[in-house]
């Protein structure tokens, strides 16, 4: 889950890191009065859960009451990079004389964390050549020592004075990616003002969502500050504790575990059909195929069903129930294709043939040809003349 | 090591429903469950085999050579730890949604210890004819069959679709590895095929990859060096950009993780690399005429 900005520099803040003084906002006479009482020159930041906010014209400055008004107003309601804005962080504007990038991230080619130091902050790092980032990993059952810290920092140019602020900015980062089981905390860009001080002016934190038991109240007031992202029907499935996918194709998919739904995707764009979305009743969630195939089958573009199963942990009878009940009080008058593999398989393709008078496809292949093939056949019904 | 039919097992949570359920499986597949943990339940039977309150505790009755986990996701690290305190070298782990942080913490305790984990989030082990450790249909003789050909897979679901097709057309196993789904985990693809390359009963590998990550790619410089063929399918080509396809390693960031470059990486490895998982038969015929 992506953490809004307000609510990473708040934690920052409590770590003991200067970030600017500041307020959450959500209309324009709200950024009038916060830039009133700051004074000067003020910065006014949209916030969604997005990048590249800069370039987007999701970061603007303002002087005075008047201007901050007028910018936010603009700001508020409008789109950047594709997200609505409908909240503002308004911060004092810090004076900035050298920008870098601090992060801390999980890193699965080394199988542990990695820190990451660039004095080229303030831009994508993605656009910073890999020989100005100077990185490390550290081992997450140790907090991270200074002298570390201080190591990490050697080749890199930040001036002999504030070696040990910035080495101390970057435990706190990786306390902080500690406390919060995060995936990545990352400040960008980390100012140096000319008075010598360290100032966060941004901080992107992903947290995991596997650890959200740890961390509920965290969680509850990052999905209140960006709301829920997805589609209806995305939506609809999280609710159920389904992972839905919506697609732009019309052959609706129904499989089981990740591996086996993304090739079914694949294999059905390989006989040149388009799927319809992805949608995963892996683990334990093969007992929720009726509720899964009913989110499936609500996408207005499907013009034909795939069911593709191949039971392991997953017993093919239960989801084969799932399925033959959800159509059975659907009544979808689309054709379906089924191919049913693995354990259970002879009572869940008993119950296909018996319940819905199909007979499920020997071949994973030939049964999404049948998908694609109807699709089509409806297409062209559809588009064609009247 | 890969699992045999002389090896012994421990299953931790092994008084749970699921545990129970694949408990019973596992050992009419072969495996021999010589005993079983439970905190609290040390001093009990169940299913006739005895249950310690830990690892350690059923350590010190058993010779133990591979513990296979049921635990839930927030008790896993511990029971992990448990394991290797234990002194068992070879640990299986089921579990899905293990905060990663925790994972990255059992995998470098393992490490220093030099003890193999198998996951997170894998389906498990199979040996055709031998044993099994987790949640495979090892028990269906349309899908395992005693054989030549060891499996590489990051999916359970899929994985069975794979050695179901084998099976069908006369391709034994010798070997299903299940290395899971995660983007952390203890044995990797390269890991898995250095196993293969080193047992004596593979004669060819079937590696079953998926978008995200770069393990595929760690892979294809070792399958270079390997005089055993290998055919393989990468899953998740035809995925949107930025979405984690249900297996939390599934996902393609930014310009990394993507199944065509694994793909351009294995073939240029000379692995043959299929379109679809009906491919793999035909492709590994082709290469078993070429190998004799």
């Amino acid at each position: 889950m992506n953490v809004s900005e307000h609510i990473g520099k708040e934690l920052l803040r409590r770590a003991g890191m200067n970030v600017p003084e500041g307020e959450l906002v959500s209309d324009a006479a709200g950024a009038g009065a916060v830039a009133e009482r700051l004074g000067g020159r003020v910065v006014v930041k949209a916030q969604i859960g997005a990048g590249k906010r800069g370039k987007g014209g999701g970061i603007r400055f303002a002087i005075g009451a008047t201007q901050a008004r007028e910018t936010a107003a603009e700001m508020i309601g409008s789109s950047v990079n594709g997200h609505a804005v409908s909240s503002l962080l308004v911060e004092a504007a810090v004076p900035i004389a050298r920008e870098f990038y601090a992060a801390v991230m999980n890193d699965p080619s080394s199988g542990s964390a990695r820190i990451l130091f660039s004095t080229f902050g303030g831009m994508d790092i993605e656009e910073v050549g890999p020989s100005h980032i100077h990185h490390m990993t550290a081992d997450i059952r140790k907090p991270l020592s200074l002298g570390a810290a201080r190591e990490l920092l050697g080749p890199a140019d930040v001036g002999a004075a504030n070696v040990d602020a910035i080495a101390g900015a970057l435990v706190t980062l990786y306390d902080l990616y500690l406390a919060t089981d995060a995936e990545l905390v990352e400040i960008n860009p980390l100012v140096l003002t000319g008075d010598g001080e360290l100032y966060a002016l941004d901080c992107k934190l992903v947290l995991d969502d596997s650890a959200k038991k740890r961390h509920e109240e965290l969680f509850a007031d990052a999905a209140a500050a960006v709301g829920e992202p997805g589609t209806d029907l995305e939506r609809r499935a999280r609710a159920l504790g389904l992972l839905y996918i919506e697609l732009e194709g019309d052959v609706a998919i129904l499989a089981n575990g990740a591996g086996l739904t993304m090739t079914s995707m694949d294999v059905v764009a390989h006989y040149g059909g388009r799927p319809a979305n992805f949608m995963e009743i892996g683990g334990d969630a093969y007992t929720k195929a009726k509720p899964a195939l009913e989110i499936v089958l609500a996408n207005p573009n499907v013009r034909s069903l795939l069911v593709n199963f191949c039971g392991a942990f997953a017993q093919t009878d239960v989801m084969a129930r799932g399925v033959v009940d959800a159509i059975q009080s659907l009544r979808p008058t689309i054709p379906m294709a089924f191919s049913i593999h693995g354990t259970g398989e002879e009572a869940a393709i008993a119950i296909v043939r018996d319940e819905l008078g199909i007979e499920p496809y020997d071949s994973m292949d030939d049964a999404v040809r049948a998908a694609i093939s109807a699709a089509a056949e409806r297409r062209a019904f559809v588009e064609a003349p009247q | 090591m890969i699992l045999r039919a002389q090896h012994t097992a421990l299953v931790q949570g092994i008084t749970g429903k699921q545990a129970t359920f694949w408990t019973e499986r596992m050992r009419a597949s072969g495996t021999q469950i010589v005993a079983g943990s439970s905190p609290g339940k040390g001093g009990t039977t169940h299913l006739g085999v005895p249950v310690y309150n830990s690892a350690r505790d059923a350590a010190q009755a058993h010779q133990i050579d591979f513990s296979v986990l049921f635990t839930p996701p927030y008790a896993t690290k511990d029971a992990v730890t448990d394991a290797l305190d234990a002194g068992i070298s070879n640990i299986v782990v089921l579990s899905e949604h293990i905060p990663v942080h925790d994972v990255m913490w059992f995998l470098a305790d393992a490490r220093d210890r030099g003890a193999r984990v198998f996951g997170p989030n894998t389906a498990g082990l199979v040996t055709p004819g031998e044993a099994s450790l987790g949640i495979m249909p090892s028990l269906s003789t349309t899908i395992f069959a005693p054989g030549s050909i060891g499996v590489i897979s990051r999916s359970g679901s899929l994985g069975t679709l794979v050695c179901l097709n084998l099976t069908r057309d006369g391709f034994g196993q010798s070997a299903f590895l299940g290395i899971g789904g995660d983007p952390f985990i203890g044995t990797t693809t390269r890991d898995a095929l250095m196993m293969l390359d080193r047992d004596p009963h593979t004669k060819a590998v079937v590696l079953i990859g998926e978008l995200g990550g770069s393990m595929e790619e760690e892979a294809a410089e070792y399958a270079a060096s390997m005089d055993k063929p290998i055919a393989a399918f990468i899953a998740g080509r035809t995925a949107p950009p930025g979405r984690k396809m249900g297996h939390a390693g599934a996902i393609v960031d930014g310009s990394r993780g993507s199944g065509d470059s694994k793909v351009r990486a294995l073939a240029a490895a000379g692995v043959s690399v299929c379109e679809t998982p009906s491919g793999i038969v035909p492709a590994l015929r082709k290469l078993l005429v070429n190998a004799t």
